[in-house]
């Protein structure tokens, strides 16, 4: 034991561990720094996971189009506890993304980028953006279908850059096409270049936190004045402050343990996302839909009006990020507490609101025609008329059922024709089947006269 | 006196020798970090500095389209890298207009690049992903897609059609 004492007393002599790393440890934060301080420890433990999982991924994961599905393959259903590794690092990517989002929320919230913290806020709104890319770029490299075709999507969208838009698009897929440069690319970007930036980051990100301290919880009447706030956090921290080990960091400690055991149980239980078809661009019966933090997006894509969503893809994106970033230029001074920023807290909760309803629009992607409808049976068909019956199947057949549901069979995007006939007449009906709408097809150049007569005798039985 | 002024004239010639290497030294390390940066910031826009060729590719025998049929022929991508395996292939929604004209559309939606289905019931092409369609012809019926289906050129060559390969359709602003 004494031996080893003096190993360790020799190189921290020689190396100044304590010395450079007791003071960080041991600095002194406000109290009163409680559970709603843990989110942003729990994102950096979060990031740990990511990287060590992310590592072992990369011993058994061939970053190439053409192997890496089957690579994939191996390494959910036959590598040994590949299922759980994959897992893991999947539940891990959405528990970063939650938990620095409501980090961000936090800091919003109790106005923690006020003065001296801008540029905490500052990198940190670049952190937060470039952990849903590292999100994005991980859920490309589940390159089956769905990952080239969710390419293609990422192109396309960068695509309605000014000017430069194509070329973005060409440098995102590697080329013109979807091939083999495209995997590589999304490959390095995921495990070289948006890492490295993040750690660059992270790292300034961390030194701003022993350099201004961590912000102390708000209090009603007690503004932040640029003038006298860093001497009154001096005095503060020397008359009540508490070291960070153990007063502060054992609650980090403790979530953020039990936010990894969550991702762990999860991976599990649940286990990684099957993949879908191979890799194949030529493969057109895929359906690609994003991971659920992207899910928000694919539905405002769905739902924005035509005339301004090629602009909105492109500046949407653009002036949230000017817009967070000019935050503590805009407002760097005044009062913290949530209870004297009502408007900063009704926000909040208009944007959570928003976005999650997206989120749900989108799970059930009802403007999606339902290419599984099934036809229509005696139990629809309220008749033994052959026209009504020849009209229930033309439905069918006709693709009408992807969009529009009779009873429980088929799709959302069009109204329900269970009861129509009780809304629109007979000529009505004939009238928006042959002219279309705004959201249908004409069917007028589709359809024979005797279909049309069929398809509207049986809906003038469901009444 | 004088031994004053020797060392004071050394002491500049020194200063101005050190001057001279910071210089040397700075100009080097900028030379050096740009002949590192070349190569590595051509790897970086590699896919921008490469041309974009187009080929005539084979798809079909001329007698297994019937007129009026609608089809999806694949066909490998103008530049297929040797390790590219299964995503060089590329895929056209072929039609046949009558015995000599034919039209390929480009399987990707103008909205959002996804890949449109024919619906040979419905007579119409879909979209999965937010619901675009477009009639027979390419146009668009309904949905958020900003303008009509992309076309390739086609050609019939010794009783084979073929298809001009052409980069992913790119809907710009």
């Amino acid at each position: 034991m004494k031996m080893l004492k003096k190993i360790w007393a020799w190189i921290d002599d020689r190396s100044g561990f304590s010395e450079l790393l007791l003071p960080l440890i041991k600095h002194p934060v406000p109290p009163g720094s409680k559970w709603s301080y843990v989110f942003g420890s729990a994102t950096l433990f979060c990031l740990v996971l990511q990287v060590i999982t992310g590592v072992a991924l990369s011993l058994l994961y061939q970053p190439s189009s053409s192997d890496a599905y089957q690579s994939l393959q191996f390494i959910t259903h036959q590598a040994r506890f590949g299922r759980v590794l994959r897992g893991i690092h999947y539940f891990g990517a959405s528990a970063m993304i939650l938990m620095v989002g409501i980090h961000m929320i936090r800091v919003y919230i109790t106005a923690a980028y006020k003065y001296p913290r801008e540029m905490g806020w500052i990198s940190g709104v670049l952190l937060l953006f470039l952990t849903i890319a590292m999100g994005f770029t991980g859920q490309l490299l589940r390159w089956d279908s769905n990952g080239v075709w969710s390419s293609v999507v990422a192109a396309e969208q960068l695509g309605r850059i000014p000017i430069m838009g194509k070329l973005a698009a060409r440098l995102l897929m590697g080329g013109n096409t979807i091939g083999g440069h495209t995997l590589s690319r999304f490959y390095s970007y995921h495990v070289f270049i948006i890492p490295a930036i993040i750690f660059i980051l992270l790292g300034f990100h961390l030194m701003l936190v022993i350099r201004n301290g961590i912000s102390e919880p708000p209090k009603l009447g007690r503004p932040v004045d640029p003038k006298s706030y860093r001497q009154w956090y001096k005095d503060m921290l020397q008359k009540v402050g508490v070291p960070f080990w153990p007063y502060a960091a054992w609650r980090d400690m403790l979530f953020g343990a039990a936010t990894i055991i969550a991702i762990i149980s999860l991976a599990i239980i649940y286990g990684p996302p099957e993949l879908s078809q191979p890799p194949n661009p030529a493969y057109l019966y895929a359906n690609p839909k994003p991971d659920w933090y992207m899910l928000a997006i694919f539905s405002l894509f769905a739902l924005m009006p035509r005339r301004i969503e090629s602009v909105v893809i492109f500046i949407g994106p653009v002036m949230t990020v000017l817009m967070l970033l000019s935050l503590p230029f805009i407002s760097h001074k005044g009062e913290r507490s949530a209870l004297r920023r009502p408007w900063a807290v009704f926000g909040t909760i208009c944007v959570i609101v928003f976005v999650f309803s997206l989120f749900l629009l989108g799970e059930q992607s009802t403007w999606s025609p339902q290419f599984t409808a099934k036809p229509l049976t005696q139990t629809n068909i309220h008749s033994s008329d052959t026209l009504v019956i020849a009209g229930a199947a033309l439905l069918y057949q006709r693709g009408c059922l992807y969009c529009h549901k009779v009873d429980n069979t088929g799709g959302l995007k069009g109204p329900d024709l269970t009861n129509v006939s009780q809304r629109l007449t007979n000529e009505d009906l004939r009238v928006r089947i042959v002219n279309g709408g705004t959201n249908m097809p004409a069917y007028g150049g589709i359809l024979k006269e005797e279909e049309l007569t069929a398809i509207i005798a049986f809906l003038q039985t469901r009444k | 006196m004088t031994e004053n002024k020797i060392d004071e004239t050394q002491q500049g010639a020194d200063e101005n020798k050190r001057r001279f290497l910071i210089k040397v030294s700075l100009v080097l390390s900028a030379l050096s970090a740009f002949a590192v940066g070349i190569p590595v910031v051509s790897a970086l826009l590699a896919p921008l500095l490469e041309k974009a060729p187009e080929v005539w590719r084979k798809v079909a025998d001329l007698d297994d389209f019937a007129i009026g049929a609608v089809k999806l022929v694949t066909f490998k991508n103008a530049d297929p890298e040797a390790w590219a395996g299964i995503t060089a292939q590329s895929a056209a929604w072929l039609r046949r207009d009558s015995a000599s004209m034919f039209t390929a559309f480009s399987a990707n939606c103008t909205h959002l690049g996804c890949p449109v289905r024919w619906e040979e019931g419905a007579q119409l092409f879909m979209c999965p992903c937010h619901g675009g369609v477009y009639y027979k012809d390419g146009t668009v019926a309904s949905g958020p897609p900003p303008k009509a289906l992309v076309q390739y050129p086609v050609r019939i060559n010794k009783q084979q059609i073929e298809i001009q390969t052409a980069p992913v359709p790119i809907t710009t602003l």
